[in-house]
């Protein structure tokens, strides 16, 4: 009898944790989105209130109207900037991952190119990309190249750090099976390094928009960057803000692109 | 000190049948640091040693020097009468760590196959064991979890597989460093009968370190007392109990007799 009310009792314990735990979860769902939309009803009653011109700050409202109505233009602009991103983060995380992997191989490599990787990246990329659409021109690769520069750095640190994030034991477990370089490689360096490699990817998934929006900006006539400079010139208030909320879209596209595919490759 | 075991201290390097390993006056160096000194003695086939001694002693460094993870500076060793090199490449030893050092990204079952994934292409002779990866995870008691990820398993579990993983290779000698230190009492007993079941159900010559003096008496057929600064051998001691061990033996009054000598011998070390 004791027993059973035992189980009883623990049964609806499990049930009032379980409520608790909804509870909180739902909280911080809501306290974040409940903050957001407190602002820009904020931002709203305080364009409104104090009669701001629209050109120098649009109510959230004039911005969520230009977004429905000039979408068309605004997806016509999203793809360029899309694709040059993703071109950018495909190569300059593929230079980086390389470049790591010689690094890791070879100190004498390491100490040659580290210290110009170093400096490379000390260079502002507003300094640079200028530079970089005189050697490429004006079209695709200028801009994919900066994006890719944006990106090479973090990949390349993080992932020399994850090749080298080997536990000695396992290293002598291969030296006790007379594992070659090339499979210690394969079989333990390289699967071992992906969790870093990911958390640099997540990383250069938000930067490479940045570096192609930049590149847009120095010269381009399609594309978000250049539809940021279109609007800023002609006081387009509305436009400017949706299109910045467009670019912030594509990098959140790309970052959760990115953190799907590391759910799918590091289930450890 | 006890009559019983005062009768049983075998001198060192008096080996009665063949031999799996054998040192000759083998010294390890750190630099200027000896780790190891002049240690002979020839590891009997078949036989459980344990190893016991202080820290600082060169167990570790014993079974790192036997299995060619370090040179050894001067002397001899070698195993089964090769060259701790060549018998690296033939895969006549396994090492089992104190981590179980499993590869995290590996199922339970891909790790135990590992070894015989490596050299395949580069002629490693790798000897076809007369057991297959699955049931070698049946023989320590993971049927079932061959998916099994290693941070879904236990400390004991992981373990477990690693002494599938050590055994895929059918080794004639096993090399255990403190398999079991990091792993609670309970889990250590459990793994300590299996460990004694595998040994006996494979005929594989062990060496195997260990902290705990029960542990050293309860598995071995002799305990090595090494000694420290430099590390070299004091004594081999032959525990006579009957076989197969079991948990209830460990409070007799002969298995208690050698835990004194052992832990007398120790305390001069």
């Amino acid at each position: 009898m004791t027993a059973i009310e035992n189980i009883q009792a623990t049964d609806s314990e499990i049930d009032v944790e379980r409520a608790l735990e909804r509870r909180q979860k739902m909280l911080a769902i809501a306290v974040p989105l409940g903050t957001a939309a407190s602002l820009i009803l904020l931002w709203q009653i305080g364009v409104r209130l104090f009669a701001v011109p629209t050109y120098i700050a649009p109510a959230p409202t004039d911005v969520a109207f230009t977004l429905v109505d000039k979408f068309p233009i605004l997806l016509a602009n999203f793809w360029p900037t899309l694709y040059e991103s993703v071109l950018g983060f495909i190569v300059g995380n593929i230079a980086a991952v390389l470049i790591a992997v010689a690094f890791v191989h070879s100190r004498t490599v390491e100490r040659a190119f580290f210290p110009i990787a170093v400096f490379v990246n000390t260079i502002p990329i507003l300094a640079i990309a200028p530079i970089l659409v005189l050697i490429f021109g004006p079209g695709l690769t200028a801009k994919v190249v900066i994006a890719a520069l944006i990106c090479f750095f973090p990949t390349l640190v993080n992932m020399v750090r994850g090749l080298q994030a080997v536990s000695p034991q396992a290293l002598e477990l291969a030296r006790i099976l007379s594992a070659s370089k090339s499979e210690v490689f394969w079989k333990i360096r390289l699967p071992s390094s992906l969790p870093f490699l990911f958390s640099a990817l997540k990383i250069a998934a938000t930067t490479s928009v940045i570096g192609a929006i930049v590149g847009e900006w120095v010269g381009a006539d399609m594309g978000l960057g250049a539809l940021i400079i279109d609007a800023t010139f002609n006081f387009n208030s509305p436009l400017l803000y949706a299109t910045v909320f467009m670019s912030s879209g594509l990098s959140v596209l790309m970052f959760a692109t990115v953190s799907i595919v590391e759910r799918l490759v590091v289930r450890w | 000190m006890p009559s019983i075991v005062e009768t049983q201290v075998t001198p060192v390097g008096t080996p009665t049948g063949p031999i799996a390993a054998s040192l000759k006056d083998a010294s390890v160096k750190f630099g200027s640091f000896t780790a190891i000194r002049g240690m002979s003695i020839d590891i009997e086939e078949g036989a459980f040693y344990t190893i016991l001694g202080p820290s600082g002693c060169g167990k570790s460094t014993m079974l790192r020097l036997v299995s060619d993870l370090i040179p050894a500076a001067a002397g001899d060793v070698s195993i089964f009468g090769k060259s701790t090199e060549e018998a690296r490449l033939a895969r006549e030893f396994a090492f089992v760590f104190q981590d179980a050092t499993l590869l995290p990204w590996r199922s339970a079952l891909k790790n135990v196959e590992l070894p015989l994934e490596i050299g395949r292409r580069r002629g490693i002779k790798l000897p076809i064991g007369n057991k297959s990866p699955r049931e070698l995870l049946k023989l320590v008691g993971l049927e079932g979890r061959e998916d099994a990820l290693p941070h879904e398993l236990s400390g004991g579990m992981r373990q477990r597989v690693a002494i599938a993983r050590a055994l895929v290779c059918q080794p004639k000698l096993l090399l255990m460093d403190e398999p079991f230190g990091a792993l609670d009492e309970m889990t250590r007993d459990h793994l300590n009968l299996q460990l004694l079941k595998i040994w006996e159900e494979t005929g594989v010559t062990i060496l195997f370190v260990t902290h705990s003096i029960p542990e050293a008496v309860f598995l071995g057929q002799k305990v090595m007392m090494l000694q420290a600064h430099p590390g070299r051998l004091r004594e081999v001691v032959d525990i006579d109990l009957p076989s197969p061990r079991t948990i209830e033996q460990r409070d007799t009054q002969e298995f208690v007799k050698y835990s004194a000598y052992l832990r007398k011998l120790l305390e001069t070390c």
